[in-house]
């Protein structure tokens, strides 16, 4: 992925003083009985790719339903840009930029009315339509704008997905097991689009994911399990942690499921 | 990685980008660039869907023409206010109808919630930098416009059907009427949706809403008719029915007439109605939960 940042340079490279992006502290759901998250901790830096690993389960759709402001923590803090999701929850989600697992796409409206709702949404006024044509010209469906959301490709629905999370700029991008349902070229460019972003526009990126080659390329994977947090680093740290020569086999490792792995290879 | 055809990896030329995104600061103008949002997304789906128009019309026009022409010569409706003469049954019915157009768009409008809460797209509104409640209360007003539009098409249609009604200014007179109690019935909407978790409940549910609101108010017949006949449950129940209060504030503000009561009443029900469901729709509360995916 090194040969994108060498394209131009960082718009904002993480700094010293640039805060978090995200920091998530000892944070704790339960739905009744069940423990989804039970005392997570994680952090986002600017510009950085975090890949958030898990079988299904795990409890990332309960972590990403906590960091949208959907649902409160039972206990804990999220902030998001140094405001407090809690407290703060209108700064802390103008930060944040999120494509959901679902398709949240109006099918009925057109690709430039779909983004338009957001601009609103976000109470960005009359710049907004520049910064449409912008995003729109950078995932090259210029062309396309009018076109109802319907009659596009999943891919490029996606696509406009992303886009319209990048509408309003924020600092932290939230992808919620994004390549759900895409062909494999489709997520490979997904992939390498976000991590773009991350180096020309420094956007902290969380994503969620259980498909290990997907994290392989990140700045850090956390693994998540069963509602806990079970390690983090990079891909090769992993690797180096575990003894194990893939992130994969690292990763059924730490998660107790290697074994079940190996009957299936066998 | 071969270059791909549509997604570019370096920064454009222009540095649109580059600059921050202009946030409105106060937050009326971002609210009433979320209501236009909302209001302007409403109406676009309203008027793909052309079949909704016709069956918002076709409905009141039906109860017009069929049940009013039926029974004009069965109910007489004598002098009673604000009518300062003996009307048409045809007459009577006309605010019981507009009634009736936006009750059913209120619940339209809540239908929308729920199947919006189940395709995800209920999320990107709920992460949107505004209040839930001022988010919740957008959402109600934009309803609410296309419920006024969706009643004046029926008054239209009652001016072809040339009935004897106060055009002017009795039409303009009844819009602020409408409007509270478009917000009213929107707002019941809105509590109703916190509690259906699937569309396929939700015609049940709008069984035991529509209709007994409808049948249980002054829409076909004067409720002191009920009190005659010795329907005293009947009528009881209607008394405590706010859809009663919204067609008297209708049919009194038709005739230049204010009904303090009706007013209140309807007042009253849309500030309760509201408060339950912003209560609803709190994270806190989390009646938007959904069911636990198997994920």
């Amino acid at each position: 992925m090194n040969e994108h940042s060498e394209v131009s340079t960082p718009v904002s490279a993480p700094s010293e003083e640039a805060a978090l992006a995200l920091a998530v502290e000892e944070v704790s759901k339960s739905y009744g009985a069940v423990k989804a998250l039970d005392g997570v901790s994680l952090h986002v830096a600017r510009g950085e790719f975090v890949a958030l690993l898990g079988p299904n389960g795990a409890g990332k759709s309960t972590l990403f339903q906590l960091l949208t402001g959907l649902f409160v923590p039972d206990a804990g803090r999220i902030e998001v840009a140094g405001f407090d999701m809690r407290h703060q929850a209108r700064k802390a989600l103008a930060c944040l930029g999120v494509v959901f697992q679902q398709p949240t796409l109006d099918l009925d409206l057109s690709v430039v009315a779909n983004l338009r709702f957001h601009t609103r949404l976000h109470g960005m006024g009359r710049g907004a339509r520049t910064r449409i044509d912008a995003e729109l010209e950078r995932i090259g469906l210029t062309e396309r704008a009018k076109d109802r959301a319907r009659a596009l490709s999943g891919g490029n629905r996606r696509r406009v997905e992303l886009a319209r999370a990048l509408l309003h700029d924020p600092v932290v991008l939230l992808m919620d097991e994004p390549t759900v349902g895409l062909d494999p070229a489709s997520r490979e460019q997904l992939v390498a689009y976000v991590h773009s972003l991350c180096t020309h526009r420094g956007v902290g990126v969380l994503w969620a994911t259980h498909l290990v080659d997907e994290a392989e390329s990140a700045d850090r994977v956390i693994i998540l399990h069963k509602g806990h947090w079970i390690a983090s680093g990079t891909a090769a740290e992993l690797r180096e942690r575990t003894g194990q020569r893939s992130l994969r086999d690292a990763f059924l490792d730490l998660t107790g499921e290697s074994s079940v792995a190996h009957e299936e290879a066998v | 990685m071969p270059t791909q055809p549509g997604l570019q990896q370096e920064m454009p030329s222009s540095d649109v980008l580059n600059t921050p995104p202009r946030r409105s600061g106060s937050i009326v103008s971002h609210a009433l660039q979320a209501l236009l949002a909302l209001s302007s997304r409403e109406t676009i789906k309203f008027m793909h869907q052309r079949g909704r128009l016709l069956s918002a019309l076709v409905r009141p026009s039906l109860w017009l023409l069929i049940f009013a022409a039926g029974f004009r010569d069965v109910f007489g409706v004598s002098v009673i206010p604000p009518y300062a003469t003996y009307i048409e049954y045809q007459v009577y019915v006309v605010p019981g109808l507009l009634g009736i157009v936006l009750l059913f768009n209120g619940m339209q409008s809540s239908l929308a919630m729920v199947y919006d809460r189940e395709m995800g797209l209920m999320r990107l509104l709920l992460t949107a930098p505004l209040p839930r409640s001022v988010l919740l209360t957008c959402k109600l007003l934009a309803g609410t416009f296309l419920s006024i539009l969706q009643a004046y098409a029926f008054v239209v249609i009652c001016a072809l059907f040339r009935l004897d009604l106060p055009w002017w200014p009795g039409m303009l007179l009844a819009l602020p009427a409408m409007f509270l109690t478009g917000l009213m019935l929107g707002a019941l909407g809105l509590l109703v949706s916190v509690y259906i978790k699937q569309i396929e409940n939700f015609a049940g549910a709008m069984n035991f809403v529509i209709f007994p609101m409808f049948f249980l108010s002054p829409a076909l017949y004067p409720l002191w008719k009920l009190q005659e006949s010795g329907a005293t449950v009947v009528y009881q129940l209607a008394r405590f029915n706010p859809f009663t209060y919204g067609i008297d504030l209708i049919r009194y503000a038709m005739y230049g007439q204010m009904n303090w009561l009706a007013c209140g009443v309807v007042a009253a029900s849309l500030i309760v109605f509201l408060g339950l469901a912003i209560w609803g729709y709190d994270p806190q509360r989390g009646a938007v939960r959904h069911k636990r995916q198997g994920s």
